[in-house]
């Protein structure tokens, strides 16, 4: 079978996001990058169905030059082959995202023949629009269903389950499919170092991204006001279990 | 001029963030309507009217007796033809964001997801939430019907009486949407969950071990409450991921988070942010969850834990 990822490349903050003074985008500078856990394990998805079931995956991104790291770490954990839509800026909304997304995929079915199935992260960790993949399925008239997290593969046809409040949902689909995939569906393994060096090889195809803006156009990014808290020591090590149990009273958590 | 609220529900049991985007509506013009669909939600309309729902519009449809997201995002299309409201919301869960994306697609109209504030002109200024909480951004909003879901908690649920009138809605529904609808369950035997639980006990990277939870698990089972944990843990296989606390796992609610051996990144706080009260323990003193906590113990998580579990057992006698 032929699987296709699609992973977007995001900085890595830690204990707070700094902006940029023309407030347009994160302050970067001392950021590595990464793409969200969620396409993390999509593309971790799309190496053990290749595994188990034969067959070639494909990773797309678009993004800056730069996102050629996100598409050699996917390769590095086993995917075959690598996309990219480069585009000037960190990111285009999510319309004209997956306008280019589908035109690209178009392209590639094109001459390669069709993807089985292609996965989406649920959502991306940044911008959080909840509709690329959605879009690119509408465009290919293809089913998806997103907040997958198990997939099993029957010949064409596929189980997908999901999590509710209420329990497991479970969806039938046959594929041509798509699916947008939620951390937990499995543990993304570690690259090797034979491929890592492996990675470093493989050719990295371009496609030019073309598509019309969207509706939704950013404006500024602001952070979002926390109350500064004054933290109460109840003390150190463990002679602070006294309080802490007072505490637990006080809140009338033990009873 | 008309704002259409498109409920979740599951088979008929309504969703509460629902409520939420009711009140948002109303933050955006005086007529509401909402939209239900499948005939299992036909006894919403007395509760939507409460809040402020004055038409409910009522869509009954095979194809719509269980979830399925295209079958729910065509619906929602036909109505926002056929209706033409001025914007068109849902709740920002994982159904409504997804019903939304679906409704956008198909009628090709931006949706803009998470939205916490909106002023309206000819072009919408929105404010929405990124990085699951973290960060806001500003937006302008250009389409015909603006297509948006509102952020969980931004808006609180409140009363304002209004009809709730029944009105059907036909829509027309290919059958191959049947391809995406639930075609099997397996429903959750109720009890607490770490999103509902009151106390959370939740262990970090400094815990070390799938083995060394054990005497976070002892606390949380004393307390009545469950265990988190960080994605430093999940990622290390040491837990499952549903007990993964954060942006890409739950967000917890509880009276009291203990945060044990937890550093506090950014991606883990918005998932605790909404606890009432946060205890941090940590060795380091200027540890992010220390700094953001109401209370602190500073100290190694395996000595002061099962010294809290010991004297917890000693006033119990
Ligand atoms: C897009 C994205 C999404 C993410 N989603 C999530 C998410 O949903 N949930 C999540 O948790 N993370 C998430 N992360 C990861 C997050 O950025 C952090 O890497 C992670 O939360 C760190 O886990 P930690 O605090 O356990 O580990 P660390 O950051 O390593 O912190 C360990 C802490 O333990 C303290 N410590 C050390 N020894 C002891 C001791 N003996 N006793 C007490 N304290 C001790 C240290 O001082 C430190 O504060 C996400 C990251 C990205 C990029
Ligand atoms: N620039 C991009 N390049 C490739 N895939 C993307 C890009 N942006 C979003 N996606 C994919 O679409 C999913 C949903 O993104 P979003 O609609 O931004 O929440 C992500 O998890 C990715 O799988």
């Amino acid at each position: 079978m032929k699987v296709l990822v699609c992973v977007k490349r995001v900085p890595a903050p830690g204990a707070k996001i700094n902006i940029t003074a023309d407030g347009l985008a994160i302050d970067t500078a001392y950021l590595a990058f990464t793409t969200s856990p969620h396409e993390e394990c999509a593309v971790e998805e799309a190496v053990q169905l290749i595994e188990r079931h034969g067959g070639e995956s494909t990773v797309l991104t678009l993004g800056p030059a730069e996102a050629d790291e996100q598409l050699r770490y996917a390769a590095s954990i086993g995917v075959n082959k690598a996309v990219l839509l480069p585009i000037d800026s960190a990111e285009w909304d999510p319309q004209r995202t997956a306008a280019a997304i589908t035109s690209a995929i178009q392209g590639i079915e094109a001459t390669d023949g069709p993807f089985d199935l292609i996965l989406f992260g649920n959502e991306s960790a940044d911008a959080g629009n909840f509709q690329v993949g959605v879009r690119v399925a509408h465009a290919l008239a293809r089913p998806i269903v997103n907040g997958i997290k198990g997939i099993e593969i029957d010949d064409d046809s596929l189980r997908a389950r999901r999590e509710s409040d209420a329990g497991v949902e479970v969806y039938s689909l046959t594929m041509p499919a798509v699916l947008g995939v939620k951390e937990g569906i499995n543990l993304p393994r570690y690259p090797t170092l034979k491929g890592r060096l492996g990675s470093k090889k493989i050719e990295v195809g371009q496609v030019v991204a073309e598509a019309m803006l969207g509706g939704q156009q950013m404006v500024s990014l602001v952070q979002s006001s926390e109350p500064a808290t004054a933290t109460i020591m109840l003390g150190n090590g463990p002679e602070a279990a006294p309080a802490v149990v007072d505490l637990l009273e006080e809140l009338g958590i033990l009873k | 001029m008309t704002v259409l609220v498109v409920v979740e529900h599951d088979r008929g049991a309504l969703s509460p963030a629902s409520l939420e985007a009711l009140a948002a509506a109303r933050t955006i013009d005086p007529v509401v309507h909402a939209l239900t669909l499948g005939e299992a939600a036909d006894g919403l309309a007395t509760e939507l009217g409460t809040h402020g729902a004055a038409v409910v519009h009522q869509v009954h449809h095979d194809l719509l007796c269980d979830f399925g997201p295209e079958a729910w995002g065509e619906s929602v299309a036909q109505a926002v033809r056929a209706l033409r409201p001025t914007s068109a919301l849902s709740c920002g869960t994982d159904r409504g964001n997804e019903v939304m994306a679906q409704a956008a697609a198909r009628l090709d109209l931006p949706f803009v997801a998470n939205v916490i504030s909106v002023s309206e002109a000819d072009v919408w200024a929105v404010t929405r939430v990124r990085w699951g909480g973290s960060l806001l951004e500003s937006c302008t909003l250009t389409a015909a019907t603006k297509l948006l879901t509102v952020s969980h908690h931004a808006f609180e649920a409140s009363e304002s009486p209004a009809a709730g009138t029944p009105s059907t809605l036909t829509v027309e529904l290919d059958p191959s949407l049947a391809r995406t609808i639930v075609t099997d369950r397996v429903e959750r035997a109720a009890g607490v969950t770490l999103a509902t639980s009151a106390l959370v006990v939740g262990g970090g990277r400094a815990v070390g071990s799938a083995e060394a939870f054990a005497p976070l698990e002892e606390l949380a089972a004393l307390l009545g409450g469950v265990v988190g944990c960080s994605r430093a843990v999940t990622n290390n296989g040491w837990r499952n991921h549903t007990d993964q606390v954060g942006q890409t796992g739950t967000r917890i609610a509880p009276d009291l988070y203990m945060a044990c051996g937890i550093s506090g990144a950014i991606q883990h706080w918005v998932g605790a942010m909404a606890s009432k009260k946060i205890l941090a323990i940590n060795t380091d003193p200027e540890a992010n969850m220390v700094s953001k906590a109401d209370y602190a113990v500073i100290g190694d998580l395996h000595k002061v834990i099962p010294a809290i579990t010991a004297e917890i057992l000693r006033r119990r006698g």
